[in-house]
């Protein structure tokens, strides 16, 4: 079943048309990455599926329900953690539910209680500033799940960490989308990083941006630790890089 | 713990500089380079201190209270100000540029009209001051809540938050630096302005007690009241940084 579906949406910027008919949907359990350069017009897709910003055209539906231009029902992630500084760990990540009406000592105790599983224990306490790049990452991802266990955005989450960080990260990401299933639209220019998490690559391309094609990687997950160095992972990034160059 | 080396060191000279400073103003007044009525010795001074500590005590009293009741309001009044002209554009607009036209007004120009309006009581020293402080932590609340990251406020309207909520988890807690950087400016404005307002009439108060030992050309006395003011300002500029660690502890690391 669909958890997210966008149809037909284009938009235009000061008579440019940044993005073209486009329709993309994401199944329940599924991380799917929207590839595509920078400036191509994935932002202001992400920002009409988030609700920031309405479409020129088309529609957004979450669970077949309209949600075209209205926020507060997809949460999402950035590059920046946002996480903000004068507020603890835990808080932080409680924020979601607290706006939700939540009382804040229970809102505290539901966030606490994901802290194990997603790799922050013992930060519940401590402030954004204390904490490294990965390891805000992982609370920022945690407060976008707090706020919907039913789909997130995740626009180039990780595009500002250093190769290494980004590495443990991704196999750190991996393992939590296992356990919690969280369907997922996954915003990146990096052709590795969208290969190596997805199960389906949108590929958006031109100007005005459209979707030229969709590829699904059958390798199944888990996904084994060389699969970045496999043949199979070699052949999907061909295949992409080729379609990116015509 | 470089950091904290560091900082006495500097402390070091700044000290050495005042106490430096001292001993030539001594020197002055002992050598008689100039009459010791015209400029007393430090150590006149701080016998004068001394002497009149209960007085100066008892004046001080009326002045902080005037400070303080003063600051309150002007705290207040510059918060709803700055609230309302960060939520409504249009008042932004119409009373910003009126703000800052309040504040070209010289205080001593308007103190004795404060006076003649408002009689010899604390009301007119209490407006002076509102009117002095208020600005200061108007304008830098303001501009605490217009420079918050832009990304945040959008991320918190995507998880729906309204107006109030993005205010509350946002907008405050983001201008709280500079909205201490104002309340220190403000807090020593608050004294300065009690003590001017205090000289164009009153019954008591370090103001009132100045113009008292000026009449008396008691010089020494009115070196220790001008201290005093100095040391109650930087003490209350101490208490705001004090104020601020308590209520921003994500800053000390």
């Amino acid at each position: 079943m669909a958890v997210l579906q966008v149809k037909g949406v284009s938009k235009s910027f000061e008579q440019e048309q940044i993005i073209k008919d486009i329709s993309i949907e994401l199944r329940e359990g599924e991380i799917v990455s929207l590839l595509g350069i920078s400036g191509g017009g994935k932002t202001t897709l992400f920002n009409i599926i988030a609700g920031l910003s309405e479409p020129d055209g088309g529609k957004v539906y979450l669970e077949n329900e309209d949600i075209t231009g209205k926020p507060g029902n997809v949460s999402y992630m950035l590059q920046k953690d946002l996480l903000l500084p004068y507020r603890t760990i835990v808080d932080n990540v409680a924020l979601p539910l607290i706006i939700r009406g939540m009382k804040k000592k229970e809102a505290r105790q539901k966030a606490a209680s994901y802290f194990e599983e997603f790799g922050l224990a013992g930060t519940e306490k401590k402030y954004p500033a204390q904490l490294s790049g990965g390891m805000k990452q992982r609370a920022a991802l945690l407060r976008t799940y707090l706020f919907s266990e039913k789909v997130a955005l995740l626009d180039e989450p990780f595009s500002a960490l250093d190769m290494l960080t980004k590495s443990t990260v991704h196999e750190w990401y991996l393992d939590v989308m296992e356990k919690i299933k969280l369907s997922t639209l996954f915003i990146t220019h990096d052709i590795d990083e969208a290969i190596l998490l997805s199960d389906r690559i949108y590929l958006l391309t031109g100007r005005p941006g459209t979707i030229t094609k969709e590829i699904a990687i059958r390798e199944p997950k888990p996904r084994r630790k060389d699969f970045n160095l496999s043949e199979e992972f070699l052949a999907y990034k061909r295949e992409i890089i080729s379609h990116l160059g015509e | 713990m470089k950091r904290k080396s560091q900082n006495i060191t500097n402390k070091i000279w700044s000290c050495s500089a005042i106490v430096l400073l001292l001993i030539v103003w001594q020197l002055i007044s002992s050598l008689g380079i100039v009459d010791s009525f015209m400029l007393p010795s430090p150590l006149q001074v701080a016998g004068a201190f001394v002497s009149e500590f209960p007085t100066l005590m008892e004046h001080s009293v009326i002045t902080l209270a005037e400070a303080f009741i003063g600051l309150g309001l002007g705290v207040l009044l510059g918060f709803g100000m700055a609230v309302l002209m960060d939520q409504f554009e249009v008042l932004y607009k119409a009373f910003y540029p009126l703000i800052v036209l309040t504040q070209t007004i010289p205080t001593v120009a308007i103190a004795p009209l404060l006076v003649l309006w408002f009689g010899y009581e604390m009301a007119p020293k209490v407006i002076l001051i509102v009117i002095t402080t208020f600005f200061p932590l108007a304008v830098g609340l303001l501009n605490g809540f217009k420079s918050v990251d832009m990304d945040s406020i959008h991320l918190l309207r995507a998880m729906g938050a309204g107006r109030w909520q993005i205010f509350r988890y946002i907008k405050l807690p983001g201008a709280m630096s500079q909205f201490f950087a104002g309340l220190r400016i403000s807090a020593s404005y608050a004294v300065v302005g009690a003590v001017i307002s205090e000289w164009l009439g009153g019954f008591g108060g370090l103001g009132v007690y100045m113009t008292r030992v000026k009449k008396a050309f008691s010089f020494d006395k009115m070196f220790a009241v001008i201290f005093l003011i100095s040391i109650i300002s930087l003490l209350l500029m101490k208490g705001v940084d004090l104020l601020q660690k308590k209520c921003m502890p994500w800053e000390k690391e």
